[in-house]
């Protein structure tokens, strides 16, 4: 009798209810739905209320907020209320030749390890691409370390490195602990060293993305080109490449997001050492936000600069796209 | 000069037998059909000839060159294949020169120019030259697969089921085009269908497969008039052919569900027969046997009446518009002569 108590209008007897809508006994046995009583717009409207107010508490709000302390001589130590100073966190940021060199540091950072992960996960893709035994095995395997934390990834790296016990430089052929390379205490190493474990954890990235695409591609264009006389270059560059380049270049633009942010590798790493040689904007960033002095204005408008350099480059990348899928 | 040979080609992948003992010999300027339900073994057998499949036994001769090692670029063939396999991301004419432009051919972009032109006329698509891929019609497509297979001169064209992605308008006027241009080129050509009036129609010759093996090898006319076994018979023929159980007795082949008798000229072959009697070979009208119509049919063309008599239900075509109604008894005959009998397991008598 569950529809009998939904119908039962603010406790009132069933009965009662019938009688003041006018209904006869028969239509009774028609179940009301109560829950009708909900409309469509109004589920919709309970559905969506929570992620709104919690991406405007998380997002919005803190978007804001750190936009207008961009422009104020703001600390969160500090007991003073935020003082507007115009441009001035800007105009010193861009003036300063350490953000510049923050920034170059980022840029070539970025630029080595997605030109890197994207040769090296296509590589892998190609080579995984035909089923053998075991490719299922090895596949998985080359995705673990991705799945990996970056300070795990830092931490066990730092073992690796170590130019003391760690077990790369054997592997290379450096024996002798005096003329071994200090991969993380050479300044001009270090930023190598962190490309390294990046491209290492992210080319199977790459690699994902890459299968996809290439499994998209189907076997008779293979054989058209085969019988159309087709070199092997040829049925790469003119097949596979324009087919996979889509989910290619969708690869490389998260790669090169991630790769302007890089924070925790170095971090786990080298602490941005040694000197100024691996300091990344967003360590650079961190620096000011959390140490020290706690420059709360000066840092939200290093953060927006970021932002703007970010979507830049990731407006180029999705104007390619769109050219791509044009055709 | 082309000429193609199979030997006693077999194929198995995996378990299943694909080609059995398939041997075939394609003439010079022959249009060749390959005939057959889905399954039947077709595709792969144009496939072994492109050499994009290796046989497990028997031999590929082209031009009287024993090809079984050689690559499918080696062999010189040009592949339509049933889904358009364009090269994306390339104009129309960009994919037309593409076998041309082959590091193994090296013409001279004058030369390639002129070829792609006259294909693209030939096959009314020089409007389409300058376009990418992605935007043609399925028609278009194919037109342009078919294209890239005609700018070169290759001993044999193979087609797998060009046409079968088309709707029907399409299909009809690119099936009189394949065969206008067969014609002028003088072609050698290979082509799988399943559908029996793209083979009727186009076909000089017609092999039909079934199961992996030849059933029958012939014209059109000895496909369609003299089928040697069952399977053949009610491959070919719109509408299907009547398949009809007799018995010998009293001097004729008589049929127990129903008052039917077909004479036999040579007398009793067999105990039990199947008789095949096509549908414009049933005559409504005169005869020796009694009817009721239960379906009429009107196709402008032809009418096809369904005509039950006893157990059995006949079809029966009469051509236009036929004044014969519903529900009508009426009495009809056999075209005495063009009756085919065959054995209970299938086989021509």
């Amino acid at each position: 009798m569950r529809y009998v108590n939904s119908s039962n209008v603010k406790g009132r007897p069933v009965s009662q209810v019938n009688a003041q809508r006018g209904l006869s006994s028969r239509q009774e046995t028609v179940p009301p739905a109560g829950r009708r009583q909900l409309s469509d717009m109004r589920i919709v409207q309970l559905f969506i209320l929570p992620t709104i107010i919690l991406l405007i508490l998380m997002n919005i709000f803190p978007l804001i907020y750190s936009l207008f302390l961009s422009f104020t001589n703001y600390s969160v130590i500090s007991s003073d209320p935020p003082v507007w100073v115009g441009l001035e966190n800007y105009t010193h940021i861009l003036s300063d030749p350490d953000f510049w060199h923050n920034f170059a540091t980022t840029g070539t950072y970025a630029l080595l390890s997605v030109s890197l992960q994207t040769i090296v996960g296509f590589a892998l893709a190609m080579l995984l691409r035909s089923k053998f035994t075991g490719s299922g095995i090895i596949t998985t395997l080359v995705l673990v370390p991705m799945m990996l934390s970056p300070i795990v990834v830092a931490v066990f790296w730092r073992l690796i490195f170590n130019p003391s016990f760690g077990i790369l430089n054997p592997i290379l052929g450096f024996t002798d602990i005096n003329t071994s390379p200090e991969w993380l205490g050479d300044p001009a190493l270090a930023l190598w060293a962190i490309v390294i474990v990046d491209v290492w954890q992210w080319s199977p990235f790459v690699m994902l993305l890459c299968l996809a695409g290439l499994s998209a591609i189907p076997e008779y264009l293979y054989e058209a080109a085969a019988i159309d006389r087709a070199s092997a270059w040829f049925q790469f560059r003119r097949i596979t490449l324009p087919q996979v380049m889509p989910l290619l270049l969708i690869a490389v633009l998260f790669r090169t997001i991630e790769a302007f942010k890089q924070f925790d590798l170095v971090q786990g790493l080298t602490f941005g050492g040694p000197g100024d040689a691996t300091e990344t904007v967003s360590v650079e960033l961190y620096r000011l936000a959390f140490q020290g002095q706690f420059e709360t204005g000066l840092s939200s408008a290093l953060a927006y600069i970021v932002l703007v350099v970010i979507i830049a480059i990731s407006n180029l990348y999705i104007r390619a796209l769109n050219r791509l899928r044009e055709g | 000069m082309s000429d193609v040979r199979l030997e006693n080609i077999s194929k198995r992948f995996g378990d299943t037998l694909a080609l059995e003992e398939v041997s075939l010999h394609i003439h010079d300027d022959e249009f060749f059909v390959l005939l057959g339900p889905t399954g039947a073994g077709k595709t792969t057998t144009l496939r072994v000839i492109a050499g994009l499949e290796k046989q497990d036994d028997g031999h590929v001769y082209l031009d009287d060159m024993l090809m079984d090692g050689a690559q499918p670029a080696d062999r010189d063939v040009a592949f339509v294949f049933q889904q358009y396999s364009l090269y994306p991301n390339m104009s129309v004419y960009d994919n037309l020169a593409f076998p041309l432009r082959s590091p193994l051919r090296r013409l001279p972009e004058g030369e390639i120019r002129q070829r792609v032109t006259e294909a693209a006329e030939k096959l009314r698509i020089t409007h389409l030259l300058e376009r990418k891929t992605a935007r043609l019609s399925g028609g278009e497509m194919q037109r342009v697969s078919i294209g890239r297979a005609i700018v070169r001169q290759p001993r044999i064209f193979l087609m797998d089921e060009p046409l079968s992605n088309l709707d029907a308008k399409l299909r009809e006027s690119l099936r009189v085009e394949l065969k206008h241009l067969q014609k002028t080129q003088g072609s050698t050509t290979l082509f799988v269908t399943h559908d029996q009036i793209e083979a009727l129609t186009m076909a000089d010759r017609i092999a039909v497969l079934d199961q992996g093996r030849i059933i029958q090898n012939g014209t059109p006319f000895d496909i369609y008039d003299r089928p040697s076994t069952t399977f053949v018979a009610q491959l070919v023929g719109t509408p299907r052919i009547n398949l009809i159980a007799a018995e010998w007795q009293d001097g004729a082949y008589r049929t127990p569900g129903a008052a039917l008798s077909f004479a036999r000229q040579n007398g009793a072959a067999a105990e039990k027969v199947l008789v095949g009697v096509r549908p414009e070979d049933v005559r409504p009208g005169a005869g020796d046997f009694r009817g009721e119509v239960v379906l009429v049919e009107p196709l402008g063309v032809e009418t096809i009446l369904h005509i039950r008599t006893g157990e059995i239900t006949l079809l029966c075509v009469v051509s236009g518009l036929s004044s014969i109604q519903l529900g009508e008894v009426l009495s009809f005959g056999f075209a005495v002569e063009r009756l085919h009998f065959f054995e209970m397991n299938g086989r021509r008598l």
